[in-house]
């Protein structure tokens, strides 16, 4: 009940003042050029820098002109593979290291969830810079630590290789990432109330069997939110392949990316030149990607998943 | 019998996270043991600790001599600060509003502001860059802060208006009572009973910030406005070859992030936790 006297039809000057700035800010500076990047990628510029309204030329000009068409392509493919890499590797490690910090009578918790999660905070860029020194063959560190475990003939120059170059990638920003599912599915499984699991207990279950048939299923929807925000973040990359390899995104663009196409489309590249309603095209079908997975994850995991927990 | 199964599996619970732990701190570690080392001593041991012969500074006075350091770092921290105040007192208004006042509007509202915690701002970047030309911010810190404080807010309002609904009603009536006016209500009562809020959503809101590229590189890439991450990425691009100084970049840009986290990871960890339930 709006106790400051306000009815529903009032709009009281003291409201007015503290919702203004915020949402002025964010207007001007965040919805505003989303949606105008949109109206943007309807036209196209001259050499005089005028604009012409073009309608869905740009999306057709980059989905099917091979010059746009192979690179748009490519890109695509290559972000499901990264997205991928991250559902298969990181969150399935970072289930797993969530189920053994939320076990019973675990000593040394804080300190392994604090440490563990420390990647994370660093910036991409540095990440991206450490593992490029690690994996150089000039320096040897990799080199040398597979040749202590026995597999020295293993090492090859992964970050330089086309066929390896984009898994290599991947598999540093898993490793960066893993944290962010391990704490939401931690803080997930503490919240499941004990006498839930106390019963399996007294029948002699282990805990392996309570995390399998208790405790996973009900912590799908938190899964499911991972999994979204993966998403969303891998579509949205740039960071990491731009500090590793470039706007270029090489060897032969087989670790280019939305983010890096995108990039390379608004800003040019060698001897080809930026095009800002090209760009906007770009942003505007990355937007799209991100949409499709925002409302999959609202309307159909969300609802599905709640009519069965709890 | 039982006992003993259970120590063994407890060992390896334990060799699991600590094999982790290694893992994900040892790339980390290896970047600043070799930062204060020789170039010699750099690849002829680069996983022994700087020890009398090898230690070195050399890297670090090359940072220092060769690029604007301290001006990279003063942007990023002049930057981060701003956002983070503005985000907190401008975010705690709005989000007192949404969830103490009713009025027309009130429910759509709250979910515009939120439609920025699921969409990255970066997607409108052409003409976000056409705005700050327009508005002749280019190259300025102030872009930077504008454009951060419109990213922060909705993860921030979001998470001070689930806060504000659970202080009691009692604290506000008897101030209205009293014939306060509205403002005084949120600056003397409200704010001061937002903070343990306020260091979860500084946490969230300081890390991108403080971490980003691509907003530097396309707003304000001038020598003078640039951030510790675009200043370092550009710095190791222009000096790839000389290990000391890189490695050295990337303590120095590695080690205040490390000390906030520290400081702050309490509140971090409890404000994901606390999110997550929900």
């Amino acid at each position: 009940m709006g106790a400051s006297g306000g009815k529903l039809s009032r709009f009281p000057h003291h409201v007015w003042v503290f919702l203004a700035p915020a949402t002025i800010i964010y207007t001007l500076f965040m919805i505003y050029p989303l949606l105008d990047s949109i109206r943007l990628s309807l036209y196209t510029t001259d050499g005089t820098g005028a604009y012409h309204f073009t309608g869905l030329a740009n999306y057709i000009t980059l989905i099917t002109d091979p010059q746009w068409s192979d690179a748009f392509w490519n890109a695509l493919k290559n972000n499901f593979i990264f997205f991928c890499v991250h559902m298969l590797v990181q969150n399935p490690i970072g289930i797993m290291l969530a189920a053994l910090l939320s076990l019973p009578k675990l000593t040394g918790r804080t300190t392994y969830r604090t440490l563990i999660f420390m990647p994370t905070m660093l910036s991409v860029v540095i990440i991206g810079f450490i593992w490029q020194l690690i994996l150089s063959p000039l320096w040897g560190v990799s080199e040398s630590l597979l040749t202590f475990i026995g597999l020295a003939d293993w090492f090859q120059p992964w970050l330089g290789q086309e066929g390896t170059a984009l898994l290599t990638l991947s598999l540093i920003s898993v490793w960066q990432f893993v944290g962010i599912p391990m704490m939401l599915i931690y803080a997930a499984l503490l919240n499941i109330p004990e006498d839930l699991t106390e019963g399996a207990i007294i029948d002699g279950a282990n805990h392996w069997e309570i995390f399998w048939h208790i405790k996973l299923p009900l912590i799908l929807p938190t899964i499911a939110m991972v999994s979204i925000l993966t998403f969303v973040a891998n579509f949205n990359a740039f960071d990491l392949i731009y500090s590793v390899k470039g706007a270029l995104a090489g060897p032969d663009f087989s670790t280019d990316i939305m983010g890096t196409l995108f990039y390379r489309t608004f800003f040019g590249f060698q001897l080809q030149l930026g095009n800002p309603t090209m760009g906007a095209t770009v942003a505007t079908m990355m937007f799209g990607v991100i949409l499709v997975g925002v409302l999959f994850y609202l309307f159909v995991l969300q609802r599905k998943l709640r009519r069965y927990a709890l | 019998m039982q006992k003993r199964r259970q120590a063994i599996s407890s060992t390896a619970v334990h060799a699991i996270l600590f094999s982790y732990m290694v893992i994900a701190l040892w790339p980390i570690f290896l970047t600043i043991i070799n930062s204060f080392k020789s170039r010699k001593a750099i690849f002829r041991d680069p996983l022994g600790l700087p020890g009398a012969d090898s230690f070195s500074l050399k890297g670090f006075e090359k940072v220092l001599l060769r690029s604007d350091f301290e001006i990279y770092f003063m942007n990023s921290i002049t930057v981060t600060v701003a956002t983070l105040v503005l985000v907190l007192l401008l975010g705690a208004m709005a989000a007192w509003a949404l969830s103490e006042y009713r009025f027309k509007g009130n429910t759509w509202l709250g979910i515009y502001l939120a439609i920025g915690i699921m969409i990255p701002i970066r997607l409108g970047s052409v003409s976000l860059l056409q705005l700050i030309v327009d508005l002749n911010l280019a190259n300025t810190l102030t872009a930077l802060v504008l454009v951060y404080i419109a990213q922060s807010l909705p993860l921030a309002i979001f998470i001070l208006s689930e806060f504000m609904q659970q202080i009691p009603k009692d604290l506000k009536e008897a101030a209205r009572c009293d014939g306060v006016s509205e403002y005084t209500i949120f600056f003397k009562v409200i704010l001061p009973l937002t903070r343990p809020a306020i260091a979860t959503v500084g946490v969230f809101t300081l890390v991108p910030v403080w971490n980003d590229l691509w907003f530097p590189l396309i707003l304000a890439p001038s020598k003078a406005t640039q951030t510790i991450t675009l200043g370092v990425q550009q710095f190791i691009g222009q000096y790839v070859t000389d290990w000391n100084a890189v490695l050295a970049s990337l303590t120095l840009a590695i080690v205040p992030i490390l000390i906030i986290y520290i400081l702050l990871s309490r509140h971090l960890i409890r404000g994901i936790t606390a999110g997550a339930v929900k």
